[in-house]
């Protein structure tokens, strides 16, 4: 790693004008990507700005929607009995990010900021559609995720918290890449009274939703509504582990384990 | 920079750069080596410690995050007098010879504790999952997997005063 300034901001106003104002600065949260990109020295930042002393950014609350703080890490998601007793799918896919440790660490803020194409956070935010907070505005998640490590935020923007609806019924399958466990492909399906939502993560180089099967499980809820669906592989991921065809099989094949887990 | 925490049970303060990672601090400023660096790339899990009570890799922790905070090495480990000072589940890997090399046990015992911490009963899946992030290239897991349940077992009837 090279040298970097440290700063540990105690208001968000204040870690704000810091990003903003000191060139070539970066955001850390949990630092379960950024640290490893440090150390690849895939990045050198000039400067770090530390987000775990700012008020208000972590826990879990209740309501017409689940609210989690942006610095919540993934052990408390899995762990929490109010996301397990209201959006259980969701508890369970932070169950499955990474391992224990990176559980410890890694918050959903970062997550969701970082963008990873293949990260499992993106597919629960996009297929529940959730609201992404930040410290300027709110941000509908299908107008804040933009493709490959690309969001909406704008410079100087920091998410402070998630905000889920309540789903009838949700879940989430994925097929993991088993040396790095993240997803090689998952979906999170989601069932609102209003239609159904199914958002794919790994498969391409970012979160993308599939209407032919929203459209199909809204009919019927049902993992044999979409089992003929085959999804494009234009545009999916070819690389060292799975060919864009393979994935394109694996999208089915995970949308209806996930709807099995919906039904429980 | 300088930081200042809790390890192993004693108040300690150290100055750094903020660049530095944890498993280093603990191994080249503090001589506490029994933290080992496997991949250092967050895989492995050779260098799990425990900061605030939760597992956590050291090779992906910035020395900063420290500050304020309690951290327990396996060498802040340690079981009642009288039996060599082995923590219960250390003990439990030494019965079951769940270490073959030794390069990955730290990591694994640290994460094992973290494991059994609220779990007096670990089945044999909860402890595979527990497990994903500590690699082990001698044994093949079964050993430890027998290791971690049985040591999550002796932890709790030690508390109890068994």
């Amino acid at each position: 790693m090279k040298p970097f300034a440290y700063h540990q901001p105690d208001q968000i106003p204040d870690a704000a004008k810091l990003l903003t104002s000191i060139e070539d600065s970066k955001l850390v949260a949990g630092g379960m990507t950024l640290i490893p990109t440090l150390k690849q020295r895939l990045a050198n930042p000039a400067a770090l700005i530390d987000l775990s002393k700012l008020p208000g950014l972590k826990g879990i609350s209740d309501g017409a929607a689940i609210t989690i703080g942006a610095m919540t890490p993934h052990a408390e998601v899995a762990a929490s009995k109010l996301v397990q007793a209201k959006i259980p799918a969701l508890a369970a896919l932070a169950s499955m990010i990474g391992d224990p440790a990176v559980r410890s660490r890694g918050t959903i803020g970062g997550s969701v900021a970082n963008n990873d194409p293949a990260a499992d956070y993106p597919a629960g935010v996009l297929g529940l559609g959730a609201t992404i907070v930040t410290s300027a505005r709110e941000i509908l998640a299908d107008k804040f995720f933009l493709g490959l490590f690309e969001t909406a935020l704008q410079s100087g923007e920091i998410i402070t918290a998630i905000r889920f609806p309540l789903p009838l019924k949700a879940g989430y399958a994925k097929f993991k890449a088993p040396a790095s466990r993240y997803a090689l492909v998952g979906v999170f399906v989601a069932k609102f009274a209003d239609g159904v939502r199914v958002a794919v993560t790994g498969a391409g180089p970012g979160v993308f939703r599939v209407p032919p099967m929203e459209q199909a499980l809204s009919q019927n809820f049902d993992p044999s509504a979409i089992a003929a669906i085959k999804i494009d592989t234009d545009g999916l991921t070819s690389d060292i582990h799975a060919e864009a065809d393979y994935r394109a099989h694996l999208v089915t094949v995970m949308a209806k384990r996930a709807v099995d887990a919906a039904l429980g | 920079m300088q930081i200042s925490f809790t390890l192993n049970g004693r108040p300690t303060t150290v100055e750094v750069e903020p660049a530095t990672l944890v498993a280093e601090l603990l191994r080249e400023q503090l001589n506490l080596t029994g933290t080992h660096i496997g991949c250092d790339t967050s895989q492995c899990g050779a260098c799990v410690v425990h900061l605030n009570g939760l597992p956590v890799k050291s090779c992906t922790l910035l020395a900063p995050a420290l500050d304020g905070a309690t951290l327990l090495t396996i060498e802040g480990l340690q079981g009642a007098p009288g039996s060599n000072r082995l923590h219960p589940m250390q003990e439990a890997f030494r019965e079951n010879h769940g270490l073959q090399c030794g390069f990955c046990t730290p990591g694994m015992v640290m994460t094992a504790v973290a494991l059994a911490k609220d779990k007096p009963s670990l089945t044999e899946a909860e402890v595979r999952h527990g497990l994903e992030g500590n690699i082990c290239r001698c044994t093949g897991y079964q050993n430890i997997v027998l290791s971690v349940i049985s040591g999550a077992a002796a932890m709790h009837a030690a508390a109890k005063g068994e």
